[in-house]
């Protein structure tokens, strides 16, 4: 498979099915491990490294038949490319702009990712769209015990899965579920959801587009420790709570329909008319108006346009996406423009 | 992860509450000391939970002694970046970690997936580690013939314990 590929197509985690699919985005887990017999990366030289990404593309390699991955090797990447599987959410800023031997292998589908020689010597991570905490658990720790059947992951008894962090040891285990959360954001209700989560443990994190801009109304609910409690007591932890988030977002999106439905019509509709219409956008204000339309479209103040639509264009007018999309580097004016008439093409009435 | 106002890593990492609403940082240890003494001189509330030890200057001097005999990480060093340098960091600073953990995760005993190796293989792993060191710096020294030595000593040690796949079928 071809990088340049993939601007055809979009992951699967964006298709908008699932349960709970129109507030939870994703699931996604993600498992940090490290081969015993190398030191973190902090202290491994050039050999080490290249070294442990030949056992671990190795490894990735024998997985490919049943979970048909792909290996790029990151340090032959360009830039823009790098830039592009970050916004995909294949591999994190930290792997895009690293140093030294370092990988990914994902599939197809994009629900599986493998990182090499990230913060850790490996992390494994799966996406899925909606609500599914035990099937990304199911698939993960599936992938997990086929690599430890050929690998020695480094662990002790009481400490679990060590990790260059001590923030990760133990289980190594990061749960996260993102949610879109419009109507809390909206009444300031949201930072009662942060005090209560914040009490049981989890933490919270809005998302951030291009520069350190947050990405209006999408947040990221995660375990914050990951010593002492097994994998599945963290995921009930977030399985437990997330219901609760959902039902209070539900129930604010419903009163605000009853106190002004034709305000909220209103607004939903004239983020849909910018984003129809737009000569020039930029990102900040593209994720903005996108979050009300998601909306709009979940109460169905807005018909004619499904959700897998909405939920690609947060991933498709980001920078690296839309340089993929032309061909060729764009600064940021330019972008502006490009961004805006991607969005007229996309959204223009089908005929 | 980076600290949230210049590159380096983050290696304190803060909760704070601040008009019931909660707030997380996470700063390398100099920024840390700037946003503390700016939260205690605006009389914020006090930070909820600093993962850091607050020793005294001369026992600090002491711990950064510290080293571990695999890697040569210093106990400082892994202090200023936040990331150990090895497996047996875990052991060889036990003393300074456990209570690190304590605050971080509110446990210090494992309670989840267990690999199918047995602990004696760890062993074997720290050895390797250990040998792969100072093969370099036999190699950075040119003493070629103690390089050799070690070479073929992690050689056999890998023969033992299938550490690495065996090459693709
Ligand atoms: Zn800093
Ligand atoms: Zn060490």
């Amino acid at each position: 498979m071809k990088l340049d590929e993939l601007i055809q197509s979009s992951g699967e985690w964006l298709r908008g099915e699932g349960p709970e699919a129109d507030i939870v985005i994703s699931t996604r887990i993600r498992l940090a491990r490290n081969l015993s017999q190398f030191p973190f990366l902090t202290r491994a030289d050039e050999g080490a490294r290249i070294e442990i990404e030949r056992i671990l593309s190795g490894q990735i390699s024998r997985l490919a038949a049943r979970k048909s991955l792909n290996y790029f090797d990151v340090t032959s990447l360009q830039r823009l490319d790098r830039q592009f599987l970050v916004e995909r959410q294949l591999i994190s800023r930290e792997l895009s702009e690293g140093q030294g031997p370092r990988g990914v292998g994902f599939s197809t589908a994009e629900n599986v990712s493998l990182m090499v020689n990230e913060e850790d010597h490996l992390r494994i991570q799966v996406l899925r769209s909606g609500l599914a905490l035990e099937s990304c658990w199911q698939e993960i720790n599936q992938i997990d015990d086929l690599l430890e059947e050929q690998v020695c992951f480094a662990f002790n008894e009481q400490l679990g899965y060590l990790t260059a962090c001590p923030t990760n040891c133990g289980t190594g285990i990061r749960v996260s579920v993102m949610l879109h959360l419009p109507a809390l954001v909206q009444t300031k209700e949201i930072q009662k959801v942060f005090q209560a989560l914040h009490k049981i443990g989890l933490a919270v994190r809005g998302l951030y587009g291009e520069g350190s801009q947050a990405m209006g109304d999408f947040y990221q609910i995660s375990n914050q420790t990951t010593l002492g409690k097994s994998e599945e007591q963290l995921i009930k932890n977030l399985k437990d709570v997330i219901p609760n988030i959902i039902g209070y977002e539900r129930r604010v999106r419903t009163a605000l329909v009853k106190e002004n439905r034709q305000g909220l019509h209103d607004q939903v509709s004239r983020a849909y008319g910018i984003l129809k219409s737009a000569q020039t956008i930029t990102s900040e204000e593209t994720m903005q108006h996108l979050s009300s339309l998601r909306m709009g479209i979940n109460l169905g103040l807005i018909e004619d346009l499904p959700i897998p639509t909405v939920n690609e264009l947060f991933i498709f007018t980001q920078p690296a996406h839309l340089q993929k999309l032309r061909h060729t580097s764009l600064d940021s004016g330019e972008r502006n423009v490009a961004r805006a008439s991607y969005l007229r093409e996309k959204l223009a009435p089908q005929n | 992860m980076k600290c949230q106002t210049c590159p380096s890593p983050a290696t304190l990492h803060i909760t704070e509450i601040v008009k019931g609403v909660a707030a997380e940082h996470h700063f390398c240890e100099e920024c840390a000391q700037q946003y503390l003494s700016q939260a205690e001189a605006k009389g914020n509330d006090l930070p909820a939970g600093v993962v850091a030890d607050e020793e005294g200057e001369s026992k600090l001097k002491e711990l950064d002694q510290l080293a571990c005999p695999n890697c040569g990480i210093t106990f400082r060093e892994f202090r200023k970046q936040g990331r150990l340098g090895c497996p047996h960091d875990y052991i060889a600073f036990q003393e300074e970690l456990i209570p690190l953990l304590e605050n971080i995760h509110g446990e210090t005993q494992h309670f989840g997936k267990v690999p199918k190796r047995t602990p004696d293989d760890s062993r074997k792993q720290y050895r390797l580690i250990k040998l792969r060191g100072e093969l370099k710096v036999a190699i950075a020294e040119e003493s070629y013939e103690q390089a050799a030595k070690l070479r073929d000593e992690i050689q056999r040690l890998e023969q033992e314990t299938p550490v690495a796949p065996a090459d693709e079928e």
